[in-house]
């Protein structure tokens, strides 16, 4: 009982972080609308599809563009525990009677919320590439949302647990978050790739998010869709729990 | 005697470094006890060993009655704890602290008002309560930490040199709080400083503690009774030659060089100022300055470690 208290409580206090924060929310409102707009209507107007594959290349790039708002949301911040740390709000989270598996249960639904906010507001901007927009896409995409974002915040919140000073964001943003998003399909269709691309796409667990997303929002999908789903809701769980296992273990190095 | 906070050789060893080593502590319930100590002296370490965030390397401890280890959830529940370092979030207001706290600490929903009032007409925060803690001033911020964590009615209050960094205004307000606090409420306080003068104010009793080891303790007045003496502190051209001929002067108790000055434990010091003035001529020595002072815990200190606490205070 007290620990969904304890879990609401740090779940609340990020949702209402992040809509304090509004240059933050504007900001990642109008960096995806640049990919969007910029290099979706350039590039698109440079390339052709190949077979199968309808729809402008803005409207393929789309559901890409979604996951990519919601890799960088999360992952940076699931880091936010390390300035927490260096802010010694930590400590007191730390020191209350709630287990340890609930402050990072409470930490990833609250950066979750955050992301998939960021997420609906993109969605209800689907008219700006040309996608059509119904209330069973957005209902599916909503849902699919929610795994894609809380497996990303386990990773952010893993890297914390790993990482004393935000003096390693850079190598964070190099070796993590940009590979992750590059790879990802976001931008290009992964079916007919160099095999070892193609190899490592599928390694990357934010190609099964985009390719569910585009599947569901404009119906083409490298995979069928119980296959990604079945991989990013098992990849939220891997996440969570491992970041709930090596918080509760390294919690004596958290301080 | 009815104790709230006991340690058993409870240490904390990094490496080589023993920050806490050995100590036995014995705070008795509703008193106010301060470790007093200088920076380093594993003040920190120990108490946030007795909060639970810390493992002993070994020893054991009890807070409440609950073993600081084996029933780490209980022992939370029972205290408050304000740390050294600031832990607000600059974006949530006052109230919002206090709310955050009261969940989870478990404080049931129907008190969860009324406690949040109460807390914050004793912490006087006023109108700022609604507003983002990065606006408030740094005696402010201690006035909400110190709130926050009595919300949950906390058998102890654990404060980490409350009074760190603030001037001294505000420190004398913040001492205030505590005696009130200590007066009203069914409450042990367990703090740690550097001051010498806050825990002579605040504290019914003291464990003089340095590099991990607690020194002595007892309560302020034993403490500076204890030394049964005067402190004579005196200034001289040619310290070596002085010191050298004190040696002679068998009403000197005790005698140290802190400082560049010479301090000399004495008994009846009023009637020695002349003696000492008169022998340090009879020997060529010139006197710059000479001081009698009834001891403080400073002295006390001193004559246990042969240090200031604050180093170049």
């Amino acid at each position: 009982m007290s620990e969904w208290e304890g879990i609401y409580t740090i779940w609340f206090r990020e949702a209402l972080r992040y809509i304090r924060y509004r240059s933050r929310i504007i900001s990642s409102i109008v960096t995806p609308l640049l990919w969007l707009l910029i290099f979706g209507t350039g590039l698109g107007s440079a390339i052709k599809f190949g077979t199968g594959i309808t729809g402008s290349y803005k409207a393929f790039i789309f559901p890409g563009i979604i996951g990519q708002t919601i890799l960088f949301t999360s992952i940076f911040s699931g880091v936010s525990v390390i300035m927490d740390r260096q802010y010694g709000f930590l400590k007191e989270i730390m020191v209350a009677p709630v287990r340890r598996p609930s402050i990072v249960f409470g930490k990833a639904l609250g950066i979750g919320t955050a992301s998939i906010i960021q997420g609906v507001i993109l969605l209800l901007l689907s008219f700006v590439v040309g996608v059509h927009m119904t209330p069973v896409i957005f209902i599916a995409a909503f849902l699919l949302m929610i795994p894609i974002s809380v497996g990303l915040a386990g990773v952010g919140l893993l890297i914390a647990t790993f990482t004393d000073s935000m003096e390693g964001f850079n190598l964070i943003m190099s070796f993590i978050v940009l590979p992750m998003f590059l790879l990802s399909g976001a931008l290009f269709p992964v079916t007919g790739l160099p095999s070892f691309l193609q190899v490592i796409v599928y390694l990357d667990p934010l190609t099964y998010g985009v390719d569910a997303l585009r599947q569901v929002i404009i119906g083409y999908g490298a995979l069928p869709l119980y296959e990604s789903t079945f991989v990013v809701v098992g990849f939220a769980l891997f996440t969570i729990l491992l970041a709930a296992i090596l918080f509760s273990k390294k919690e004596q190095n958290l301080m | 005697m009815d104790y709230i906070i006991e340690t058993h050789d409870i240490s904390k060893i990094y490496g080589d470094f023993k920050a806490v080593d050995s100590i036995n502590l014995k705070v008795p319930s509703d008193s106010v006890y301060g470790i007093l100590g200088p920076n380093g002296a594993g003040k920190t370490t120990l108490i946030s060993m007795l909060c639970t965030i810390l493992h002993p390397t070994s020893g054991s401890a009890t807070v409440n009655g609950y073993d600081v280890m084996k029933d780490s959830k209980e022992v939370r529940k029972s205290i408050g704890v304000v740390f050294q370092s600031r832990a607000l979030d600059d974006i949530l207001t006052g109230r919002e602290h206090l709310e955050m706290h009261a969940a989870l600490y478990g404080v049931p929903k129907n008190l969860r008002k009324q406690r949040i009032e109460e807390v914050l007409d004793l912490i006087a925060l006023g109108e700022k309560a609604d507003e983002f803690t990065k606006t408030y001033s740094g005696g402010m911020k201690r006035r909400l930490e110190i709130g926050r964590g009595l919300i949950h009615h906390p058998k102890v209050l654990f404060l980490d040199e409350p009074t760190l960094g603030l001037d001294p205004q505000t420190r004398e307000s913040i001492w205030d709080y505590i005696q009130k606090l200590n007066q009203q409420e069914d409450i042990t306080v367990l703090m740690s400083t550097h001051y010498m003068e806050e825990a002579d104010k605040l504290c019914d009793e003291i464990a003089i503690i340095n590099k991990g080891h607690i020194i002595k303790s007892d309560s302020p007045k034993n403490l500076k009774h204890e030394l049964k003496a005067d402190i004579i502190t005196m200034k001289v051209d040619d310290q070596e030659k002085f010191l050298d001929e004190a040696k002679k002067l068998d009403f000197i108790k005790n005698i140290m060089v802190v400082d560049s000055e010479i301090k000399m434990m004495v008994e009846s010091g009023e009637n020695l100022v002349a003696t000492l003035v008169n022998f340090a001529n009879k020997n060529n020595i010139m006197v710059q300055s000479i001081e009698l002072d009834h001891p403080n815990l400073e002295d006390v200190f001193i004559n246990y470690t042969g240090k200031r606490i604050v180093e170049g205070a």
